[in-house]
C-alpha cells in the first residue's frame, strides 16, 4: 500500500477531483495548506504599501490505494494538475505499514 | 418661542440623527475589514464603545461644555449640565433660531460627538490598552472635543463669525486626524515580525463600511443645515459629488502608479472625498465641491506615501485621510464659499474675499494644535496614573481580541 500526497493548485482541484472519480477512486482527504517553493511569492498594493506574500495557498491531497494503482492515480493527478507555470505543485510517494477501520476493525487492503 | 417650531425641519433633523448614529457602525465595519482578524473585535469595539461612553459624558456635562454660553469664548459653562434647560422649544444659538427641539439638537451634536474620537482608534489599532483607550476617549471627549465645538459653533465661541465649518471639517476631522497622529506617535509602532503578513484581513467588510459612511454622511452634511430647505438639498448633493469624484481619481492615481485600481483605494478615496467636503457642504457650488474631490487624494495619497518615509505606525492612516483630507477641506472652503448658495456664510477667496481663507487656516491650525497637544497631555497623564497604555508584546502578538476581551471573532473549530 502507498500513500499518494499531492500539492496542487486551489484552482484545479475540481479538474483533479472528476479525473479521480473516473478513475473509481473515491477515498481521498483535501486540506487547505500554505508553501513556498520554486513559485516564487506575489506583491500586493494596499494604500499604496507593498506587501509580499511569501507562503502560497495550496491543496494538498492524500490518497492510500494499493500498489498496482499507483502510477494511474499519479499519472491523473499530474495531468490533471498541470498548467505548465512554475507552481503546479509536487507529488509524493510514501509506504504505508498498515490501515485500520475504525468501524469494523479491518485492516491492511481491506480496509482501504 | 412655540412659534418658530418647524414640523420639517424637525422631522428632517430626527432622520439625520439616525443616520449619522450609522455612520459609527460603518465606521466600525470600515476600520475593523483592514485589520487582521486576531484584533477585529477589539477594532469594532474601539468605535463601539464610544457610543456609551461619550453619550452618558453629553448628557452630564459634554453638551453643556460645548454649547452654552461660557464665561469666555474658549469653553461652554454649566447651563446645560444633566441637560438643565434643554427641553422640547426651539432655541437661540448664536443669534439665529434653531427651528427644532432643543433635546433634538442635542441629539444630533451627540452623534458627532460619538464619532469623533472613534476616528481616532484607526490610528492605534492592534496595540492599545481597551481600559487605556476607554479613559482616553473620555479625557479627550472632554478636553478637546468641547472645546473645539465650543469655538466653532458654541454660544458666543472664539471663531463664530471668522471661520466656517458647515459639518465638522475642523472640530471632527482636523481634531480627530492631529490627534491620532499624536496618539500613533507616543503609542509607538506595532511590534511585527519580519515580513509578518499583516494585510486587510476582510475588505468586503471595509466597503460595507464605506457604504453606511456615504450614506450615514448624508445626515452629517446635509443634516447640518437643521432644517428641511434648499440648502439641505444643496450640502447633500456636494457631499455626494466630493465623494465620488475623490473615490475615481484615487482609483485613477492607483491606476498609474501600482497598475491595478484597488477596493482600499476607492474605499479611501471617497471617504477622504466625504472629510474634505464637511466643512463646505453648506457652502460652496457643486462645482466646487467635484473641484474639492478631485484635490483630496492627491492630498491624502501622498501623505500615505510619506509616512513611510517618516515611519510612525499610523496603522489605518487617520491622519493622512481625516488630518490632512481636513486641513485641505478647511482651506477649499476658504477658497470656494459662496454667499450665493448660503447667505449665511461668507464668500471665499475665488469670489474676492481672502480674508475668509485666513479665518479658516487659524481655526485649522487651531484645531490641530489643540488636538496633537490635548492628545500628548492627556496620554501623559493616563500613562503617569497606569504606567502604560500599551498591551504587553505577548498579548500584541496572541492578538486583543482574546487578550482584551476574552472572544474570538472567527471560530473555525465548530
Amino acid at each position: 500500500m502507498v500513500k499518494i500526497e499531492a500539492v496542487i493548485r486551489p484552482q484545479r482541484l475540481d479538474e483533479v477531483k472528476t479525473t479521480l472519480d473516473d478513475l473509481g477512486v473515491t477515498g481521498m482527504t483535501v486540506t487547505e495548506v500554505r508553501g513556498s517553493g520554486k513559485q516564487k511569492g506575489y506583491t500586493q498594493h494596499y494604500r499604496g504599501a507593498e506587501y509580499t506574500v511569501n507562503l502560497i495557498q495550496k491543496i494538498k491531497l492524500e490518497i492510500v490505494c494499493e500498489e498496482s494503482m499507483k502510477d494511474a492515480i499519479v499519472n491523473a493527478i499530474a495531468n490533471s494538475a498541470r498548467t505548465g507555470e512554475i507552481g503546479d505543485g509536487k507529488i509524493f510517494v510514501t509506504p504505508v505499514l498498515d490501515v485500520v477501520r475504525i468501524r469494523t476493525e479491518e485492516r491492511g487492503k481491506d480496509a482501504i | 418661542m412655540q412659534s418658530s417650531f418647524n414640523a420639517a425641519d424637525t422631522a428632517w433633523v430626527l432622520v439625520s440623527t439616525a443616520l449619522v448614529l450609522l455612520m459609527i457602525p460603518g465606521l466600525a465595519l470600515f476600520y475593523a475589514g483592514m485589520t487582521r482578524s486576531k484584533n477585529v473585535l477589539n477594532v469594532l469595539m474601539q468605535s463601539f464603545v464610544s457610543m456609551s461612553v461619550v453619550s452618558v459624558l453629553w448628557f452630564v456635562v459634554g453638551y453643556s461644555l460645548s454649547f452654552s454660553k461660557g464665561s469666555s469664548p474658549f469653553i461652554g459653562g454649566f447651563d446645560y449640565l444633566l441637560l438643565k434647560n434643554v427641553d422640547q422649544a426651539p432655541f437661540v444659538l448664536n443669534g439665529t433660531t434653531i427651528t427644532v427641539p432643543h433635546l433634538l439638537f442635542m441629539a444630533f451634536q451627540l452623534m458627532f460627538a460619538i464619532i469623533t474620537p472613534a476616528l481616532i482608534s484607526g490610528a492605534i489599532v492592534d496595540r492599545m490598552k481597551f481600559s487605556s483607550y476607554v479613559i482616553f476617549i473620555a479625557m479627550w471627549s472632554l478636553l478637546v472635543y468641547a472645546p473645539l465645538a465650543h469655538f466653532v459653533w458654541g454660544e458666543g465661541g472664539l471663531f463664530v463669525g471668522k471661520a466656517l465649518d458647515f459639518a465638522g471639517g475642523t472640530v471632527v476631522h482636523i481634531s480627530s486626524g492631529f490627534s491620532a497622529l499624536a496618539l500613533a506617535l507616543l503609542l509607538g509602532k506595532r511590534k511585527l515580525a519580519h515580513n509578518e503578513d499583516s494585510r486587510p484581513h476582510n475588505l468586503p467588510m471595509t466597503l460595507i463600511g464605506t457604504g453606511l459612511l456615504w450614506f450615514g454622511w448624508f445626515g452629517f452634511n446635509a443634516g447640518s443645515s437643521l432644517a428641511a430647505n434648499g440648502l439641505a438639498a444643496s450640502a447633500l448633493v456636494t457631499t455626494h459629488l466630493a465623494a465620488a469624484t475623490a473615490g475615481l481619481i484615487w482609483l485613477l492615481i492607483e491606476w498609474v502608479t501600482v497598475k491595478k485600481p484597488t477596493a482600499l483605494g476607492f474605499a479611501s478615496g471617497a471617504v477622504a472625498g466625504l472629510v474634505a467636503i464637511t466643512p463646505g457642504a453648506g457652502f460652496v457650488t457643486p462645482l466646487a465641491a467635484i473641484a474639492i474631490g478631485a484635490v483630496v487624494p492627491f492630498v491624502s495619497y501622498g501623505m500615505i506615501k510619506l509616512k513611510s518615509k517618516f515611519g510612525y505606525d499610523d496603522t489605518l492612516d487617520v491622519f493622512a485621510v481625516h488630518g490632512c483630507g481636513g486641513l485641505w477641506g478647511a482651506i477649499a472652503t476658504g477658497i470656494f464659499a459662496n454667499k450665493a448658495v448660503n447667505s449665511a456664510g461668507f464668500n471665499g477667496l475665488i469670489h474676492g474675499n481672502p480674508g475668509l481663507l485666513t479665518g479658516q487656516i487659524t481655526s485649522a491650525l487651531v484645531a490641530a494644535g489643540l488636538g496633537f497637544v490635548g492628545t500628548t497631555v492627556i496620554y501623559y497623564a493616563i500613562k503617569i496614573a497606569t504606567k502604560t497604555l500599551r498591551v504587553t508584546p505577548q498579548d500584541e502578538e496572541a492578538g486583543l481580541d482574546v487578550t482584551q476581551h476574552g472572544e474570538t471573532a472567527y471560530v473555525t473549530e465548530n
